[in-house]
């Protein structure tokens, strides 16, 4: 009888334990997913660097006056965020606690430096009108803030995905104030965008309005702090709206007090 | 027999914002009514279509902000807005001028700060000094007296300009500015500091046509009728009277010490006072219950300083007249002025918490 009845169990035993490993792999990959997919929601919308944590907000106000110059910050600050997560997740078991901080700006740096020297060579242009913004990436609290939050404490892959996601959010949020503030103030758009992608890119150049004169005020700072505030306002606005949507299942839980005139 | 027992303040003045509002609409008119006399109806214009663009976006953010529309729409706040507007434009600036600052200063400036009440800032001057940075061309367009203007500036030729920039007869703005010696003409303040830059004396400057035979033609008898107009307004207690009296008090003091210092460079006392905005910036812009000092202390300061300022930013700022941009630094240092000179609670001691 045990003879029979061996067998088929030895084989079930084996069935479970590949279905466990299969079960644990597709646990593993689904968690993995939805950590791909929370860090993509926070870097783009939930955590947003430039609406949420307000982080980086000097270059954010002061070289946004065109979208040339937005795209141009926002894709060497995406370049910066993500090369110095993945270094700094790689290095993470032997960088010292106490000593954290100047390791990462100096990676930081160094790489703020490859980008500046790389922008100096092919896009000349863009890299006089970023003016001093471009070597102050390294101060941006946007990347030290992923390195020390997330990067240092996660493996590579997921730390160069948040470097990309949070570098794509600020990117956009860079380009939406550029898109607004050369629109309002000059009336064109991708005015300038040859001297960031090349020759070809001065077809890019739309005139959506014809304004008899600037309006000075979209392209000076205060213009810049106006805009921000009013994106901030949608985006409260809208998560708001999302919020109010959602049903709210609020169960209320009735607690009877037992009132004991003894004790 | 039982009394019903009220807390203070005991004695009510039953003054609601509408007539509060509105005395300080009619308190206008004596300058208002100057200005149209001397510079014809360019201003009158731009008042209009200022309340006619400022009724538009009141509604519109009353509704969007889902407010008693009827209740705040007719409290007489953005009228009043759109009139300091209006009178502070130059008369021939374009219509879009009038119609983005009114936008910007009802929409942003007011409401978007909370509405009446909680605006920081003074929402004309705020307006005006955003059209001043961002227009710097149009907002200098400004008109001489129509004596000394060789087109004839009649309503429907105003009208005309201040729609398309072109008189009926064809005429620029730029060639009604130009006298007929094809100098072209500013106001007073500017004219003098241009000419104080260039080295001419003061009294070489005042020979120019635009200062006439006083002070300045025209702008002396427009800032003699907002004076008028704030005296009657000091008199029904709508205002206090220690603001304008220590902002002109300031700008006195200073001037007569610039004045007594280098008699040659700088302007008399009673040419500061009665050219440009002062008038119309003591009597109705720094008054303003919203956003100026709320205890007397701290409104005899803000007057201080904002005399002060002005006198600074006329004699050595960047531009000709400086009330609006005074008026807006006193608004930001007006909360902490008012920390400063809390008025000591009865009972207590100087010191005391």
């Amino acid at each position: 009888m045990s003879n029979e009845i061996a067998p088929p169990n030895s084989n079930e035993a084996d069935i479970t334990d590949n279905i466990d490993e299969q079960e644990a792999a597709a646990v593993l990959k689904a968690e993995l997913k939805a950590e791909y997919k929370e860090l993509a929601i926070q870097g783009l919308w939930k955590n947003n660097p430039g609406l949420v944590q307000l982080l980086g907000l000097c270059p954010l106000l002061a070289v946004t006056s065109t979208v040339t110059n937005a795209l141009g910050l926002g894709l060497a600050t995406m370049l910066v965020l993500i090369c110095s997560n993945i270094t700094v997740s790689a290095i993470r078991h032997w960088v010292p606690k106490e000593i954290r901080i100047p390791i990462f700006v100096l990676i930081i740096a160094a790489f703020v430096t490859c980008v500046q020297l790389l922008m100096n060579a092919f896009t000349y242009g863009i890299y006089q009108s970023l003016g001093i913004f471009l070597p102050l990436i390294v101060t941006n609290c946007a990347i030290i803030g992923r390195a020390e939050a997330y990067a240092s404490k996660n493996p590579i892959k997921q730390s160069a995905f948040d470097g990309l996601m949070m570098g794509s959010g600020f990117a956009i949020i860079l380009i939406l104030l550029g898109v607004i503030r050369e629109i309002l103030g000059q009336g064109t758009l991708f005015d300038g965008a040859n001297l960031l992608l090349g020759d070809w890119a001065s077809v890019l150049r739309i005139e959506v309005m014809q304004l008899d004169s600037q309006f000075l005020l979209a392209i000076l700072p205060p213009g810049a702090f106006i805009a921000m505030g009013i994106l901030i306002a949608l985006k409260n606005a809208i998560d708001s709206h999302i919020k109010s949507k959602k049903v709210v299942d609020t169960e209320q839980v009735i607690e009877r007090v037992r009132v004991n005139f003894d004790s | 027999m039982a009394f019903w027992i009220a807390s203070s303040p005991h004695n009510h003045n039953h003054t609601k914002t509408p007539n509060l509002m509105r005395l300080v609409i009619y308190a206008t008119l004596p300058g208002v009514l100057a200005q149209w006399y001397f510079f014809g109806w360019g201003n009158l214009i731009h008042i209009g279509l200022a309340m006619t663009t400022a009724i538009i976006c009141e509604f519109t953010v009353l509704s969007l902000r889902k407010k008693p529309i009827s209740h705040e729409l007719f409290d007489g706040s953005a009228f009043l807005t759109a009139l300091l507007l209006g009178i502070c434009l130059p008369a021939l600036a374009p219509w879009w001028i009038t119609v983005i600052g009114t936008m910007f200063a009802i929409v942003i400036v007011k409401q978007l700060y909370g509405g009446l009440g909680h605006n920081p800032f003074n929402p004309a001057m705020a307006g005006y000094v955003m059209l001043l940075v961002s227009f710097p061309l149009q907002m200098t367009l400004w008109q001489p007296p129509l004596t000394l203007v060789a087109v004839d500036l009649n309503f429907s030729n105003t009208l005309t300009t201040i729609l398309t920039g072109f008189t009926v007869e064809g005429y620029s703005v730029e060639q009604v500015r130009t006298s007929i010696d094809g100098i072209t003409m500013a106001t007073p303040l500017d004219t003098l500091k241009t000419n104080t830059g260039l080295g001419l004396t003061v009294l070489e400057s005042i020979k120019s046509p635009v200062f006439g035979e006083n002070l300045a033609l025209g702008w002396e008898w427009v800032n003699a009728g907002f004076l008028l107009g704030g005296l009657f307004l000091i008199s029904r207690k709508a205002i206090a009277w220690q603001t304008p009296v220590s902002f002109l008090l300031s700008l006195f003091i200073c001037s007569f010490i610039g004045y007594s210092i280098s008699p040659d460079s700088s302007a008399s006392t009673m040419f500061h006072w009665f050219s440009g905005a002062t008038m119309l910036g003591a009597f109705f812009i720094l008054t303003d219950p919203v956003t100026g000092a709320t205890s007397n202390k701290g409104r005899i300061v803000v007057g201080l300083l904002a005399g002060l300022l002005v006198y600074l930013i006329r004699t050595s700022g960047g531009y000709p007249d400086g009330v609006a941009f005074a008026i807006l630094l006193c608004n930001m240092s007006a909360p902490l002025i008012d920390q400063y000179t809390r008025p000591r609670t009865y009972g207590h001691q100087k010191g005391d918490k």
